[in-house]
């Protein structure tokens, strides 16, 4: 059984960052305490190369970090919520909600797939909505795994 | 309106599916269809050629280079960053609409290999794709070979070149002028051949590997067969290199560098030191044997050809007995001028064959298949084999070994009469260059009557009248 997208240890629906840098330190060590990334150092850096090609965030107040690092496992998301708004380069504003996004380095076409409907959910408004409004980081992994779900 | 787009990110795991899905959710508030493709980490299915033909327009959304972009050519393009087909989708298909209110970028170069023909369909595909690129050098080339000799006389084969000689108030100087030009463009029919069945199979990239193989099949001697061969090789060699997965910064340099360059080299190398040589000596074999033929059995020869001929109405097969009489031409011999007659009387038998069945019974024929025997009447006298492929392609079974009969006996009759002929094309409007012409329009006659009985009969035996009109292609193509 592959390890879920998504864990309520995950879900931090309450960020106490408010830098780019700090927001995705945070967020990715959640990762490592979950299994998900081996070595925090290597992720942030090549989150950080990501980021410098292009920045992620969204209109509509979205970041999406992410990248495919040697340092992850399997393909994970850490989701946080900003009520205060992180710059992540968008054109209209800091985003509120962000997505960490780890794929492993070299991951099979099939264990991308799951990243793939989760990229396809975020342009849904419907699924930022609820990812706004929710109150419970149970509730909120739950939602998401479900969403993505094949 | 029908659009199709790719989307591409550096990383392919959040910007390409985002993109494709707000392109989607865009196209289905407007009541537009679209079909994407995701080039992403998640592996992508490559759009069906046939979506992307019928599209209206094609949307890139991309920050890195399309893969397989030559596959959108001729189509109206609009060509955006990732972002912003993710933020603002509506006004990516504003321009979409309107790229596809200007039309198409340029005409594009087209194959005849459908996405889902099996094995045996598709290297059929592969050589008639070749074929048809072939037919209009033969067609110009043939021409102008009969045009020179018509003007100025068998002899102006050994004209001094024109750029030595030229004198533009002598009718000699004209028809060495036009020979020539007719020349030149002969010597294309092998590489062209090579180049675009290499197209077929591996598209352009494979283009250059062919035409080069082509060109080498000629040097060693291999001739038409040889590029056959090349052309099959290139479009191998080129599919194998384009399954090598490269990283996404260098695939865009793949098709117009890396896949030319390395299939030139393989083809070149497998041309001139491992595969040439032997099919230049199983052409030569093949020459030996029919010419060998020729001083035995003029009339086994010219049955020999005339099945040929008749066979694959401008194929492979068709194209080997004809470069093999036109590889006569030059010798001048008695024989070889034989040859050439026999080979075009043949190859004129089919389509007037079918002309005539199409006339004399309608009932056994489709409203599509009278429409392509009004043509192939003007096909057939212009020494158009292909005129009978829209029938053939329908019935095979009954009409190809019709035509095969007719055009045996057309064969062996001419060779048996001594009908010769100097042009290597032009059908019946080269008459006055043919020796014995009443013969030669006997022999295509007799011929012609037998394909007509025995295809009417072959076609009685089904039974009722045939329902399906399966075939619309309308080949108006030179044959030999």
């Amino acid at each position: 059984m592959d390890a879920e997208l998504i864990t309520t240890e995950l879900v931090d629906l309450d960020l106490a960052e408010h830098d780019r840098r700090d927001v995705v330190r945070s967020l990715a060590k959640r990762l490592v305490a979950a299994g998900r990334v081996t070595d925090l150092e290597l992720f942030l850096a090549d989150v950080e190369k990501r980021e410098a090609q292009m920045a992620t965030g969204l209109e509509g107040g979205i970041g999406i970090p992410h990248c495919r690092s040697a340092a992850v496992t399997a393909p994970t998301l850490a989701f946080g919520r900003n009520a205060g708004g992180v710059d992540f380069g968008a054109d209209d504003g800091p985003a509120k909600l962000i997505f960490l996004i780890a794929a492993p380095e070299g991951g099979g076409a099939e264990h991308m797939t799951i990243l793939a409907a989760l990229a396809r959910r975020l342009v849904r408004a419907e699924f930022k909505q609820t990812l706004t409004a929710a109150t419970d980081p149970a509730e909120v992994a739950a939602y998401v795994r479900q969403e993505v779900a094949p | 309106m029908k659009f199709v787009a790719v989307t591409a990110c550096p990383t392919g795991i959040a910007h390409t599916y985002m993109a494709a899905e707000s392109l989607e959710q865009t196209a289905k508030a407007n009541g537009d269809t679209i079909e994407v493709e995701t080039q992403g980490s998640a592996g992508s299915a490559p759009l069906d050629p046939q979506v992307i033909a019928d599209a209206d327009a094609v949307i890139f959304a991309v920050d890195v280079a399309v893969q397989g972009r030559e596959r959108f050519d001729g189509k109206p393009v609009v060509e955006v960053g990732v972002k912003q087909a993710i933020n603002g989708a509506a006004g990516v298909f504003d321009q979409a609409r309107e790229a596809a209110k200007a039309g198409p970028s340029k005409p594009a170069l087209t194959t005849k290999v459908g996405a889902n023909d099996r094995t045996g369909t598709k290297v059929r595909q592969w050589l008639m794709t070749g074929v048809s690129y072939l037919i209009p050098f033969v067609a110009a080339g043939g021409l102008l070979i009969a045009l020179s000799f018509a003007l100025g006389g068998y002899e102006i084969v050994d004209a001094p070149k024109v750029t030595d000689q030229f004198d533009a108030g002598s009718l000699q100087g004209w028809a060495a002028l036009m020979f020539q030009i007719g020349s030149a463009a002969f010597g294309f029919l092998v590489p062209v051949l090579a180049g675009f069945i290499a197209f077929a199979i591996a598209d352009r990239p494979a283009i250059a590997p062919g035409f080069v193989g082509g060109a080498i099949a000629v040097t060693v001697g291999a001739g038409f067969l040889g590029g056959l061969v090349a052309g099959l090789l290139a479009g191998g060699v080129v599919s194998a290199l384009k399954r090598i997965r490269v990283p996404r910064p260098v695939a865009g340099i793949m098709p117009v560098v890396v896949y030319p360059l390395l299939g030139s080299i393989v083809v070149g190398v497998l041309m001139y030191v491992v595969v040439g040589k032997p099919i230049a000596a199983a052409t030569t074999g093949l020459t030996n044997w029919l010419t060998g033929l020729s001083g035995t059995s003029a009339l086994l020869l010219g049955a020999l050809l005339g099945l040929m001929m008749a066979f694959d109405m401008g194929g492979p097969v068709n194209k080997a007995a004809y470069a093999f009489a036109v590889g006569g031409l030059t010798t001048g011999t008695g024989t070889s001028l034989q040859i050439m007659a026999a080979v075009m009387a043949a190859g004129m038998v089919p389509p007037l064959a079918l002309a005539l069945a199409s006339t004399v019974r309608k009932a056994l024929f489709t409203e599509v298949e009278r429409e392509n025997g009004r043509a192939a009447w003007l096909l057939g006298a212009s020494f158009i084999t292909e005129g009978a492929i829209p029938f053939a392609a329908a019935d095979p079974l009954r009409v190809i070994p019709s035509i095969m009969l007719g055009s045996a006996t057309t064969g062996a009759l001419s060779m048996v009469f001594g009908v010769t002929l100097r042009a290597p094309h032009g059908g019946i409007f080269v008459l006055p260059l043919i020796g014995k012409p009443l013969l030669f329009v006997l022999a295509l006659a007799i011929g012609t009557v037998i394909s007509t009985v025995a295809v009417i009969l072959l076609k009685q035996l089904k039974a009722g009248v045939p329902e399906s009109a399966g075939t619309t292609a309308n080949t108006a193509a030179v044959s030999a």
